[in-house]
């Protein structure tokens, strides 16, 4: 789960790592009081899910609180990469003499947290990885140890911090690897950390996302999820337990297995189709189950073909035939079906389909489903 | 031969009395499995599977009055950094933890601990292991595989299922077909199950089967492309996936551009090893 700006920031300072005075507004008319009480210029800055904030202008110095209300009234009235503006955050205006970029991050090689600083602040660390490697400085933490001391002084003076810095930074990064922990973050970032006229840091933009495995210990942190982080209906589907991604194709899938949806949306693409979403239904073949799952996918209406493939294993395919005729039973399908089951009793599972007087084209081998659910989606597919 | 489980493998199972242990409990017993004890804290003394397996409190005394050696692990996402810690603490050299839904950073923990202690785990996440004929530690079904010389190897649970039933109809059976799992840490990776595949005189060829995320597939090229004489017949799942997204697995997500399928299938051509297009390729390729 992602956290905006505001919320990671927040958190950080809890852990006394020092940010710019602000407030959030969801009215131009509050963006304008928060600068008053601010006083001096002010960052006006929107709040959305989704990085290049800057370059679509959704970040805009004011110098007067009524220069204030109308850059937020025009910020909050954006849509950034398709997500709407409702929140921006005012902050103090700082002077910024330099700017780092500090974050931690899970190295999954390493199986550890890494953290990793660079003296190109205000710049995506992917760039920088990209153009110039050796900018980077990261070192590993070890869980039992922490993130000792010389660990931080090794990054301050790798990337060129004056010596005056050492120690304000090691108080940074602690703080940073501090509520990377207590938050159960993946990733925790500061981007840029500046150095301002008078020689102190300053978290001016903040990152967090967290584990969702861990959510269930961080029920406050639950609370802030932002509705636009998914569509209403991968929101519906995470409420069902159902892992759900939506693509924008015209082939709903409903398969049982991650690997295997991934696997499924891979071949119709490979045969000239376009998966319409991501969809894993899980063990066992209770009807309830699939009946949601394929209320999601009718609900979309890119949609002009369904594919079930279901890999009978544990899970019998006669069983798997019963839950999808019982979710017809809940939801009426409207777009030709194409099913493929395979594994355990998939004669008996593909006779009952057969039986059921729904018209279902049946496949034996996946790149056969794949073709025909193709076809069905271009209305070439005789019934 | 077989790959680290096989018919001398005493298995002991963590939450044996839960619904998914005790059912997956008698899958094993019924493939033939030694299933030499259960554990579930408070309920030790009884018998679970119609009076077939023992159960204990904790796993010392389990591992005690069993001499069990491997341990296989069913317990709930949040309690389960503690069951693999104990069966580590108990000396177990063998622990296969099949549950979804770990934290990250328990498993940063968990997986710290037990490089010290040289337990080696499998997962979590994932289904598990099957060395055909001989031993089922995990939730893969039994009968879709038979004894042979092909070394699986997968981040995925029924594609995997799905590639081994393509293996066996075409009359190609398995040494050992082992999921290591699908979230960001895991306990054995890829290049740990290939390098046993190396050293295991039954295993011929290998086939891995692999997804987006993390880099684990281009570390596998680099040691196939340095120390394996034995061919490999790679599948990556996810060239259609978005950036950014969970794909169902933890691990299945493109990061700040990197983790994509494209990465990993060139890593593999350049190294000469055969990529399937789609999952019944694969064992055509074997096949030939």
């Amino acid at each position: 789960m992602k956290l905006h700006e505001y919320q990671s920031k927040r958190l950080f300072a809890a852990y006394g790592v020092p940010i710019p005075d602000g407030e959030v507004a969801t009215t131009a008319a509050d963006a304008r009081r928060i600068a008053e009480e601010l006083g001096g210029p002010v960052v006006v800055k929107s709040q959305v899910l989704v990085g290049g904030r800057g370059k679509a202008g959704g970040i805009r110095l004011a110098q007067s609180p009524e220069e204030a209300e109308q850059l937020a009234a025009a910020i909050l009235g954006m849509e950034i990469k398709g997500l709407p503006v409702r929140k921006v955050l005012i902050d103090r205006a700082a002077h910024i003499a330099q700017e780092i970029y500090l974050g931690i991050v899970i190295d999954r090689a390493a199986h550890r947290p890494v953290m990793m600083a660079s003296a190109e602040g205000g710049v995506e660390i992917e760039e920088v990885a990209r153009t110039n490697p050796d900018a980077i400085k990261k070192v590993t933490i070890d869980p039992y140890l922490g993130l000792r001391s010389y660990q931080t002084l090794a990054l301050a003076k790798g990337i060129g911090l004056k010596r005056e810095l050492f120690r304000p930074f090691g108080k940074v990064a602690q703080g940073l690897y501090e509520a990377f922990l207590a938050y159960d973050a993946s990733l925790a970032e500061i981007n840029p950390l500046i150095v301002d006229d008078e020689g102190n840091l300053l978290a001016v933009d903040g990152k967090m996302v967290v584990d969702d495995n861990a959510l269930f210990r961080h029920r406050d942190l639950a609370a802030m999820r932002d509705v636009d982080e998914e569509t209403p209906t991968e929101r519906e589907a995470r409420e069902a337990g159902l892992s759900y991604v939506q693509l924008d194709g015209e082939i709903g899938c409903m398969v049982n297995g991650a690997g295997l949806a991934m696997a499924t949306m891979d071949i119709i693409k490979h045969f000239g189709g376009s998966p319409a979403n991501f969809l894993d239904i899980g063990g066992g073949a209770k009807a309830e189950r699939v009946a949601t799952a394929l209320r999601l996918i009718l609900a979309d209406e890119n949609v002009k073909a369904v594919l079930f493939n279901i890999f009978g294993g544990i899970t019998r395919c006669d069983e798997v035939a019963k839950g999808i005729l019982a979710a017809f039973e809940e939801v009426q399908p409207t777009v030709p079906l194409v099913a493929r089951l395979v594994g355990t009793n998939e004669e008996e599972g593909r006779e009952i389909l057969a039986a059921s007087g729904y018209d279902l084209v049946a496949a034996a081998s996946l790149a056969e489903a794949a073709q025909k659910a193709v076809a069905a989606a271009r209305g070439e597919l005789g019934a | 031969m077989a790959i680290l489980v096989d018919k001398n493998t005493r298995l002991l199972v963590q939450g044996i009395t839960g619904r998914e242990g005790e059912f997956h409990s008698r899958q094993m017993l019924a493939y033939g499995t030694q299933v030499v004890a259960g554990v579930t804290p408070g309920k030790g003394g009884q018998m679970a599977c119609d009076g077939r397996v023992p159960v204990f409190d904790t796993v010392a005394e389990a591992v005690e009055e069993t001499g069990a050696n491997a341990s296989i692990i069913y317990v709930p996402a949040r309690f389960a950094a503690d069951a693999i810690l104990e069966a580590a603490d108990a000396g177990l050299p063998l622990v296969v933890c099949i549950t979804e839904g770990i934290p990250t950073l328990d498993m940063v923990r968990v997986r710290a601990y037990l490089d010290q202690r040289g337990t080696r785990l499998i997962g979590p996440n994932c289904p598990g292991l099957l060395s055909p004929g001989q031993a089922k530690v995990g939730i893969m079904p039994g009968h879709i595989a038979m004894p042979g010389p092909v070394g699986v190897v997968s981040r995925s649970g029924t594609l995997t299922y799905e590639v081994v039933y393509a293996l066996t109809a075409r009359g190609m059976g398995q040494t050992t077909c082992v999921g290591i799992g699908g979230d960001p840490i895991i306990g054995t990776t890829f290049v740990d199950v290939l390098e046993m595949f190396e050293d295991d005189p039954a295993t011929e060829q290998v086939v891995l089967i692999g997804e987006i995320g993390g880099s684990d597939e281009e570390r596998a090229a680099q040691f196939i492309a340095e120390k394996m004489t034995k061919p490999v017949v790679a599948f990556i799942a996810g060239r259609t996936a978005p950036p950014g997204k969970r794909m169902g697995h933890a691990g299945a997500i493109i990061q700040g551009g990197s983790g994509t399928a494209a990465e990993k299938i060139a890593a593999f051509e350049a190294v000469g090893v055969r990529v399937a297009e789609h999952p019944e390729q694969i064992a055509e390729i074997v096949a030939r």
